[in-house]
């Protein structure tokens, strides 16, 4: 029993982070059907963001140690936020519309581009944030001792997706983002500022990812090379759970973290590509992912 | 009616060019044009699905199990025959293609690019693991023979040199007949609209499968040469970045013409091998910040250089993947 | 960063130009132009990459200068200025090393941290008959899969950390009952684990494995991991994570208490013990892959190093420093003993015949050539024990085993030697 419920939590806590990750990304995609691989440079900023921020909070000792969080957290959202906003006005602005696979390339080069700049900013040498995780402590679960902060992060994923849903559905703004995803032609004719849109929601999938980086930095060794890795995990789960689907990213990350911590925990062999195997499984019997946004039928 | 057909020509003398130059060309350059072909034929397959609207982010699979046939060809089967090898990476993408078009020429978009990417990713973790298969270290491959003849080292880089280019000549003149071909016309029809073709009583299933088995017998190919002329075979070959450079240089050179894949796989390396000596802190800025320059003002890929001053529009020639469909 | 590794790149140059203009040309022999390949961009340039680069810089402008301590003497290899060429292992390392021999020009070539790029390159130099000094990759395959005469490698290999790393961790606890091991999937990560169990099964018959765990290298989260191994509670965890993996497990299995109810191994846990001093729980075993670094036994030499090191970076070099150093010092000490022989200055052909079978001085101690022909170096091997103290970190406990005792001998596979029981091993 507490076997099972050992990796239940496991299982959770990796579906968090990766909905975190994959959230802006599926939103992005939702709405301007850009298949961002610079989201994983983002999250590499925020981690980056993060890791400078908690250094320098920690060398300041008159400032209370639980103000970390939000020093960490803020910050690498603002950086995230200001870096989409530059990649969608310097560069993504003059090619939309252009097809999808397109967009996956120039995102690519983006990531390219990011990848050298990371490090002409940070350098090539690790920086550590290690005090915030354990500042929360630890709780014994059955026979096994988890971080507190993991738990939380559980927390997080939950407050990052009823934000999301909530501004969603029951904003003006998140209304209007809808009409776009579910039928940009008639959106757009009915006079929705497009423009506007795309660029606020690049930049909030941006600070997203960002955030996503900052609340990893504590774990870490914030390295170059960090976002490359993230990128494909995220594609892994936002194609399992319906592209362009927040829902959809949520229901994946469970799936995925559930997955794998069931494959460590039973089967280690296996976890180099449990991932790929769960994506390919649900793509076998769902061609188009769990939840399916919808497409006009070309006729 | 159609003006006379200049491809065919063109392969002869640039073939030729290329086999005279392997007695001009200082020896890292002969290896350099096999490398590029190598990779440039890989693409061949990804401007084939690309040409039927699909983008493959998995070719590596492919690339991957070309190059493993051949070390395995040698190792397990005692083959060093250089032909014999070839045909026998061939098969094996053929067999694998084959297989996996039945369940892949289902996908259409960006979950075809997924799921592909998805099947080359759990080669990878196969491969990764497996230690008698020299796990992410790989394996080496020795020099091949001819018709059971030994040689001398280069002797052999001579046999690769021409035994690619010979191949590559073949492949593309092959692959731009079947361009023209009515399949081959079709894909351009299914790619702008599946459910219209399908009235039109041609199967779009068929399209691409045929399409995918191609990409997955030239991709192998491609991945048997370079695992000849590097010497050795890595389960990198799988990993989504190899499979991701292919479609960039793609769309480097452009859809429009086989020979565009030719190009771009020229341009790239030539651009990655120069900035990785001169600028070695930052190629990636080199490398992404042209690729995007090539997206934002060349939306044909660099072929469309090559095609100054012709007329577009009526023919297949300048038709690529970005342009708008009409619904 | 990157301002002082221009900055030593200049001087560098300068200080040839210097030397060729102060010194009769007689002396101004014809410069070697050496390639140095490692990890510059990408994850494992902080751990490894960098720190290798400075380690090799410094070596190579005091050689140019001719300000090296003693045994070392003399400006240059045996009197030719080293050229160095930077070259990123990131990307397809095994086709740029021929373009770094045949279009730009290298004498000699000196890197490869990833065995991957060992097993591929050591044909290639083979072909162009270039002269190869593998300074930090570890695969055994090299040499095992066929003698090699222009190949060398100046560091010990995988199997010889994993068969000390055995010996230690018996040493300190003998009744050592189950085993765990954390590595990374690929190549190093299942050799390490495959030498380390077989060496301890091999050394005390009736260990067993309590869990294997092999996550994706760069995975970077290890949370479920962790909980296997808290379940399986062996007595000890084996782990070659280095880097920044090896950072993360530290940091996410430090609170979680992991390390204080199983003790645990880091084969190269060198790198972690100034930087998560606080992390890492006392009684854990750290190894450096060799006698670099926190364990590089006292001498003049070593004093020089880290002094100088401290002088131009402003920090202690880490282990990886040592061993692109000692690459360049293996140069440095066959092209002096070449041009001592032939009484001129060394051709390429010539300090590649004297290094084979040499022995030289690197700021870790000797470094003896002596396996697979001349070609495989062979060094004292150290492991400590982790411990604070007055705050700072130490490595207690200290045993240094000597190459007799953990280096399987020449002409014999490392995995046989393992599998037969290591015999003719003597160890004190």
């Amino acid at each position: 029993m507490s076997f099972l419920l050992s990796i239940l939590i496991d299982g959770l806590i990796y579906a968090s982070w990766l909905f975190i990750v994959s959230a802006g990304l599926t939103l992005i995609y939702g709405v301007m059907r850009v298949l961002n691989m610079a989201h994983g440079s983002f999250y590499a900023i925020g981690a980056y963001t993060a890791a400078s921020l908690v250094g320098w909070y920690f060398n300041h000792d008159e400032l209370p140690a639980f103000g970390s969080f939000a020093v960490m957290a803020l910050g690498a959202i603002a950086v995230g936020f200001v870096a989409g906003l530059v990649t969608e006005r310097g560069v993504l602005r003059f090619l939309r519309g252009r097809d999808e696979v397109v967009m996956v390339l120039v995102t690519f080069g983006l990531l390219l581009v990011y990848e050298d700049l990371i490090k002409f900013i940070w350098g090539v040498q690790s920086y550590y944030a290690s005090q915030p995780y354990s500042l929360l402590g630890s709780t014994d679960i059955g026979e096994i001792n988890f971080v507190n902060y993991d738990l939380a992060m559980i927390g997080v994923a939950g407050v990052v997706a009823a934000v999301l849903w909530w501004s969603l559905n029951r904003t003006r703004q998140g209304k209007l983002l809808r009409a776009v995803i579910n039928d940009r032609e008639n959106a757009v004719a009915l006079g929705i500022n497009v423009n506007r849109l795309f660029m606020a929601t690049f930049a909030i999938g941006a600070g997203l990812g960002a955030l996503a980086g900052g609340l990893s930095a504590p774990a870490i060794a914030v390295n170059p090379g960090l976002g490359v890795e993230v990128i494909v995990l995220a594609f892994a789960v936002v194609v399992t759970g319906g592209l362009g689907s927040v829902e959809g990213a949520l229901i994946g990350a469970v799936l995925i973290g559930l997955a794998r911590a069931a494959a460590v925990n039973l089967w280690p062999e296996a976890e180099l590509f449990v991932i790929y195997g769960v994506m390919a499984c649900v793509l076998a019997f769902r061609p188009r992912g769990l939840f399916v946004l919808d497409s006009a039928r070309k006729i | 009616m159609r003006a006379f057909d200049k491809t065919p020509l063109a392969i002869v003398v640039a073939t030729t060019l290329l086999l005279v130059g392997f007695f001009v060309f200082p020896a890292w350059l002969s290896l350099m044009v096999v490398t590029i072909i190598a990779k440039a034929l890989v693409v061949v397959g990804v401007v084939v699905l690309m040409r039927s609207g699909l983008v493959s982010f998995g070719q590596g699979l492919y690339y991957c199990i070309g190059g493993y046939a051949v070390s395995l060809g040698e190792q397990v089967l005692q083959i060093t025959d250089i032909f014999v090898l070839l045909a026998l990476a061939m098969a094996a993408g053929l067999v694998a293609g084959s297989i996996l078009g039945l369940l892949m020429s289902r996908y259409r978009e960006i979950f075809f690019a997924m799921f592909s990417l998805a099947l080359s990713m759990i080669l990878y973790g196969i491969l990764s693991r497996t230690q008698s298969l020299g796990s992410t270290d790989g394996l080496n491959i020795v020099q091949p023979t001819l018709f059971g003849i030994k040689l001398a080292t280069q002797q052999a880089k001579l046999l690769i040199y021409f035994t690619t280019c010979v191949l590559a000549a073949l492949v593309t003149y092959a692959v731009h007949r079947y361009i023209r071909s009515p399949l081959g016309y079709a894909s351009m029809a299914v790619r702008d609209n599946e459910i219209r073709v399908e009235y039109l009583g041609l199967a779009p299933k068929k399209v691409f499968y045929s399409n995918y088995v191609i990409a997955s017998v030239v991709a192998a190919l491609g991945g048997a040469i370079t695992a000849l002329n590097y010497g050795h075979v890595q389960p990198d070959m799988a990993y989504w970045s190899q499979s991701g450079e292919f479609i960039f240089i793609a769309l480097m050179g452009g859809t429009s013409h086989v020979a565009a894949a030719f190009l771009g796989s020229a341009v790239f390396e030539t651009i990655r091998t120069y900035a990785l000596e001169l600028a070695p802190d930052a190629w990636r800025v080199i490398l992404g910040g042209v690729l995007i320059a090539i997206i934002c003002f060349l939306p044909k890929g660099l072929w469309s250089l090559t095609q100054f001053g012709k007329r577009s529009g009526s023919s297949d020639w300048d038709r690529v993947v970005d342009e708008k469909d009409s619904t | 960063m990157r301002f002082w590794d221009k900055i030593s790149f200049i001087t560098a140059l300068n200080i040839v130009a210097l030397g060729m203009l102060a010194s009769p040309p007689a002396v101004a022999a014809d410069p070697i132009k050496l390639g140095l390949v490692a990890f510059y961009s990408g994850p494992v340039s902080g751990p490894v990459g960098m720190p290798s680069r400075k380690g090799a810089d410094l070596i190579i402008e005091a050689i140019n200068i001719g300000t090296l301590p003693a045994p070392y003497a003399g400006k240059g290899i045996g009197g030719r200025m080293i050229e160095p060429i930077y070259v990123d292992e990131a990307v397809e390392p095994v086709n740029e090393f021929r373009n770094l021999v045949q279009r730009q020009g290298a004498d000699a070539v000196i890197g490869y941290s990833s065995s991957g790029s060992c097993v591929g390159v050591a044909p290639i130099a083979e072909e162009l008959k270039v002269l190869t000094l593998f300074y930090y990759c570890g695969s055994t395959r090299t040499f095992e899969e066929g003698p090699k005469e222009y190949v060398f490698r100046t560091m010990n290999s995988q199997d010889v950390e994993n068969i000390a790393a055995a010996r230690y961790i018996l040493s300190i606890k003998p009744n050592l009952k189950t085993l765990s091991g954390m590595n990374q999937n690929y190549g190093w990560g299942q050799e390490s684990w495959r030498d380390f169990t077989k060496s301890v099964q091999k050394l005390k018959p009736g260990v067993t494995i309590a869990t294997e765990q092999f996550p994706k290298i760069f995975a970077g989260q290890y949370g479920a991991e962790i909980t296997a191994l808290t379940r399986a509670n062996a007595d000890v965890i084996h782990s070659s994570f280095w880097g920044g993996d090896l950072d993360a497990f530290i940091l996410q299995a430090a609170p979680r208490n992991l390390f204080q109810k199983q003790t645990a191994v880091l084969t190269t846990g060198g790198t972690a013990i100034d930087t998560l001093t606080k992390q890492i729980p006392e009684g854990t075993v750290i190894g450096v892959r060799g006698n670099g670094g926190a364990l590089a036994p006292a001498s003049a030499f070593h004093d020089w190093f880290r002094a100088a090191y401290q002088k131009k970076y402003g920090e202690q070099p880490s282990f990886p420093a040592y061993y692109m150093a000692q690459s360049v010092l293996a140069l440095k000490a066959a092209g002096d003993k070449a041009a001592e022989q032939t009484k001129a200055v060394p051709s390429m052909d010539a300090i590649r015949k004297a290094l084979s079978g040499l022995e030289f001085a690197a700021p870790s101690g000797i470094v003896s050539m002596s396996r697979h022909k001349g070609h495989q170096a062979v060094t004292d091997i150290a492991y400590g024990t982790f411990k604070l103290v007055d705050g700072k970190p130490t490595l207690i406990n200290v045993k240094r085993y000597q190459p007799e005792c953990v280096v399987p001998p020449e002409g014999v596979k490392s995995l046989d030697w393992i599998e037969a029981g290591f015999p003719g091993a003597k160890c004190d």
